[in-house]
């Protein structure tokens, strides 16, 4: 890469971690100095703090080994048996849970899973009277692998399908077996993602807040962000807010830092970038095995959704869709989603390229080495800063310009584009890197320039994963309620908010449609986001 | 994307400007969500009131009454609110601490709530009893007191909501707080046995319960009067406690910064009012304070009508709730 090239590559991405910086940094210190007429006179970290402390650390471990331990082998299942019918809506399923808020798939885990569930009543149609509870850490567990197991296999799945194609001419030539090929081929890449992934899912089930409440079955099933919430909410103690935010970020953190510490490096190595045609799992026996995994996990996810949908179907449709309200929904949801995904990936690929930049001599120096750091940590960590906390300190910084509501649309793109990062960092950083040690020698040698090397090199090879991340950033942007809440006004209404708003005054009918019109919007945004096998085949051949 | 957000802002930018334009006189109306939602009493009271004064009424609505208080804290003095509508009683005491509320100098007697309220600086407009609701066709016996709930079936599950973040839960713990005083703490952990779930809000503990995860919610006497009136179903009812139930009153007040406070006034006095009145029972759900235009409809008569009714003074709820939380979280949490 070219000196000024690279100085500008890794300027930008300095500037867009320093941005994020800021942007926490000053809604923090807004909070922090707000005037609120009286000190706070209670102790931060008493034993309740505590306590909530070790369950959010329980369920969110718990939560993150079950998610990964059932992605491996749906991921496993999929990647080898590629092509089969409808495969392609199975793996778009698998970014849906992601757009449903909260609340909605809670209602559709109960559907299946709640005492008047389908499970329960095949229960006791054989005869066993005593119901299978949800409610409790099971209802936490099954929640949060609904909404993580997708998201890890769709993660490894990715990973897997950025394996050289050559790996399995060799292990065919060598004779592998099944065992083999997992050890020697699958299981190094999958390991070297698990901690990514691992990080990810963690923090997600650490921040969790309606689920955990709605289905714990009691306030023993508290997580932190349930005490900064009432904080805020209830109490309006903003030290008290940042404190337990800093004790989140703080015991996160630590467990990312171990995490990373125990990742192996994982070489890329230097291939034609020939498409992955298996060779194995070809057998009766070997579809069947693959076949079942992939039905179980399919049947979990998608059985909730469809819990949702029947019970959406029962709603008014037709006088939902031609709403005008609702229709003013819908365009400001897919506004503020398409929004803020352009700018979520926009910036995760920014820092992206310029933490490969950093990394990139051969010996990189200190400076090098702690902003490649900064960006890495500064794109996970961000998803532990309670939305709410930066809709508050932003509300208190845009107070002296006029009305604040002005400013909502930015601010809530702005947030959701910064909760997505970590998803679009998951995704963009393995695939780039792969891609550039792929491409890096031959683009060198050819001496392309920036926007040839885009066009030719770049683009084909990053389009799918480019693609994944949007859409993925869409759906979490879609679901997202905690932006919004406070600024919410009459002027600014997405979906999650008027499905609230509905169920609030007793319209539990037309919130299940809306949930249905929610998940329908969500299902377009991820079939652009993961195009058919066979253009990107095309496009890899050529 | 920089087209998407310049054509977002100017949206964002023109809305201001026409509310600012449309006439001199605007009365803005901070409230809840689901008061100036599609079927809530908002558009109509708005009209009803502009018919009275040379105004246009302005609503900015946040998620609920708590979230109003959070909001006010938020904007400080700088608040273009001129009236503050959806406080309930609980949270009056740190709305007066925050300095942003002026009083309203009004006869308080136009408005009637049962077992009494009145107060310098906010007016009450509608108010309801909290109860347990439970399904008719699933429920036989439903409990007939507190005490029948607390030791009834732990298999005939009902659904709460969560004193840290929500009005109903409070509302649950004070009314368990004035029937059991100090014995509180038993009382919760006997209870805990009959909970199913404990959720965030109202919204989510009432979808359970439509649902039918549970045979019994917390919820308001008025709440089958939605149902019988919108669905035309009796399947739900309140149960009446023996003991009494806890009331929850909705109150609005006007700002020290509204801008023409004679007419900030008159909406308050406006609220007691026939017209107003009128409008409150079958869009907002709840019971009204004073006579309407015409009698309340019959599905209204119908309702649980506590004989007695609990309300703590919003200053003993002020200086205990940290306390009567941390009480109800570990007898709630112990296995």
């Amino acid at each position: 890469m070219a000196l000024p090239e690279r100085r500008i590559t890794l300027a930008v991405g300095v500037s867009i971690l320093g941005g994020i910086a800021l942007f926490v940094g000053l809604a923090a210190y807004a909070l922090l100095t707000v005037d609120i007429g009286g000190s706070s006179d209670r102790v931060i970290f008493d034993a309740y703090v505590w306590r909530v402390t070790r369950f959010t650390l329980l369920q969110a471990l718990l939560s993150t080994a079950l998610s990964i331990l059932f992605a491996i082998p749906l991921a496993l299942a999929l990647f080898r048996q590629s092509t089969f019918p409808g495969r392609i809506w199975i793996v778009r399923l698998l970014a849906l849970p992601l757009g449903l808020p909260a609340l909605v798939a809670a209602l559709g885990l109960i559907g299946v899973w709640g005492r008047q569930g389908v499970v329960n009543s095949l229960l006791a149609d054989i005869g066993l009277a005593q119901p299978l509870s949800i409610y409790g850490l099971a209802g936490i567990l099954i929640a949060h692998v609904f909404f993580n197991l997708p998201l890890a296999a769709r993660l490894m799945l990715a990973g897997l399908e950025r394996l050289p194609g050559e790996y399995w001419l060799i292990g065919v030539n060598l004779g592998m077996r099944r065992f083999h090929l997992f050890r020697f081929i699958e299981w190094p890449v999958i390991r070297g993602l698990i901690p990514g992934i691992a990080g990810l899912i963690f923090m997600l089930c650490a921040t969790s807040f309606t689920l955990v409440l709605t289905l714990g079955g009691g306030p023993a099933a508290s997580t932190i962000e349930v005490a900064i919430y009432q904080a805020l909410r209830f109490d309006f103690d903003p030290p008290r807010v940042i404190a337990l935010s800093l004790l989140q970020i703080a015991m996160t953190g630590l467990l990312l830092v171990i995490a990373r510490l125990l990742t192996p490096r994982v070489a890329e190595s230097v291939t034609l970038g020939r498409s992955a045609r298996r060779f194995d799992g070809r057998d009766v026996a070997g579809r069947l095995v693959d076949g079942f995994g992939i039905a179980i996990c399919t049947g979990f996810v998608a059985l909730p959704l469809a819990a949702v949908v029947v019970s959406g179907l029962q709603s008014d449709l037709l006088r939902l869709a031609t709403d005008p309200v609702v229709q003013r929904a819908v365009v400001t949801s897919t506004t503020i989603a398409l929004a803020s995904a352009l700018l979520c990936v926009a910036g995760t690929l920014s820092m992206v390229f310029a933490r490969q930049t950093a990394l990139r001599p051969r010996r990189p120096g200190r400076g090098a080495r702690s902003l490649a750091a900064g960006i890495a940590g500064g794109s996970s960590l961000i998803l532990l800063v309670p939305p709410v906390v930066l809709g508050a300190g932003w509300f208190l910084l845009l107070r002296p310009f006029g009305d604040v509501a002005r400013f909502a649309p930015l601010i809530v793109i702005v947030i959701n584009a910064l909760m997505a990062l970590p998803f679009a960092y998951r995704i963009l950083d393995p695939a780039i890197s792969s891609h550039r040690a792929r491409t890096e020698v031959l683009s060198e040698s050819l001496g392309l320039q920036f926007f040839n090397r885009l066009h030719l090199v770049d683009w084909p090879g990053l389009r799918r994963p480019i693609l994944m991340a949007l859409s993925f950033a869409c759906a979490l942007s879609l679901g997202d309620l905690g932006a919004v809440a406070l600024f919410g006004s009459q002027d600014m209404v997405t979906l999650p908010y008027l499905l609230y708003s509905r169920m609030g005054s007793y319209r539990t009918m037309d919130a299940a449609g809306l949930a249905l019109l929610l998940g329908f919007v969500c299902l377009i945004l991820t079939i652009a986001g993961t195009p058919v096998e066979g253009q990107s085949e095309r496009v890899d051949d050529r | 994307m920089r087209r998407i957000l310049f054509s977002l802002m100017a949206a964002a930018a023109v809305f201001s400007f026409s509310a600012a334009s449309a006439a001199d006189q605007t009365l803005t109306v901070y409230t809840y969500e689901s008061f100036t939602s599609e079927w809530g009493p908002g558009a109509k009271v708005a009209e009803a009131f502009e018919k009275t004064c040379a105004c246009k009424v302005d609503y900015v609505s946040v998620a609920d009454g708590v979230e109003l208080l959070t909001r006010l804290k938020l904007e400080g003095a700088s608040s273009k609110a001129d009236i503050v509508l959806g406080l309930d009683t609980n949270l009056i005491t740190e709305a007066k601490a925050t300095g942003y509320f002026a009083p309203h100098g009004l006869d308080g007697s136009a408005a009637k709530v049962p077992g009494g309220f009145s107060d310098d600086v906010f007016v009450p407009y509608d108010y309801a009893h909290f109860a347990v609701i439970y399904d008719t066709e699933t429920v036989k016996n439903p409990p007939k007191s507190l005490k029948e709930l607390v030791e009834g079936d732990p298999n005939e599950k009902i659904v709460i909501e969560d004193p840290r973040t929500s009005t109903p839960g409070l509302g649950l713990l004070l009314w368990v707080k004035s029937v059991y005083g100090n014995e509180a703490a038993a009382a919760w952990a006997k209870l805990k046995g009959r909970v199913l779930t404990v959720t965030p809000g109202w919204s989510e503990a009432y979808g359970l319960f439509t649902k039918g995860e549970a045979p019994m919610v917390f919820s308001y006497t008025t709440s089958p009067a939605y149902h019988v009136i919108a669905e035309n179903t009796e399947r739900y009812q309140a149960a009446a406690f023996s003991e009494g139930h806890y009331i929850q009153i909705e109150v609005a007040g006007m700002t020290k910064s509204a801008h023409d406070p004679e007419l900030a006034k008159s909406f308050l006095a406006f609220m007691t009012g026939p017209d107003f009145q009128s409008i409150i029972p079958t869009t907002n759900w709840m019971m009204p304070v004073a006579a309407g235009k015409e009698p309340l409809p019959d599905a209204f008569s119908k309702l649980v009508s506590p004989k007695k009714t609990f309300l703590m003074s919003p200053d003993e709820v002020a200086a205990n709730r940290k306390a009567w939380i941390d009480e109800w979280l570990s007898a709630m949490s112990q296995n």
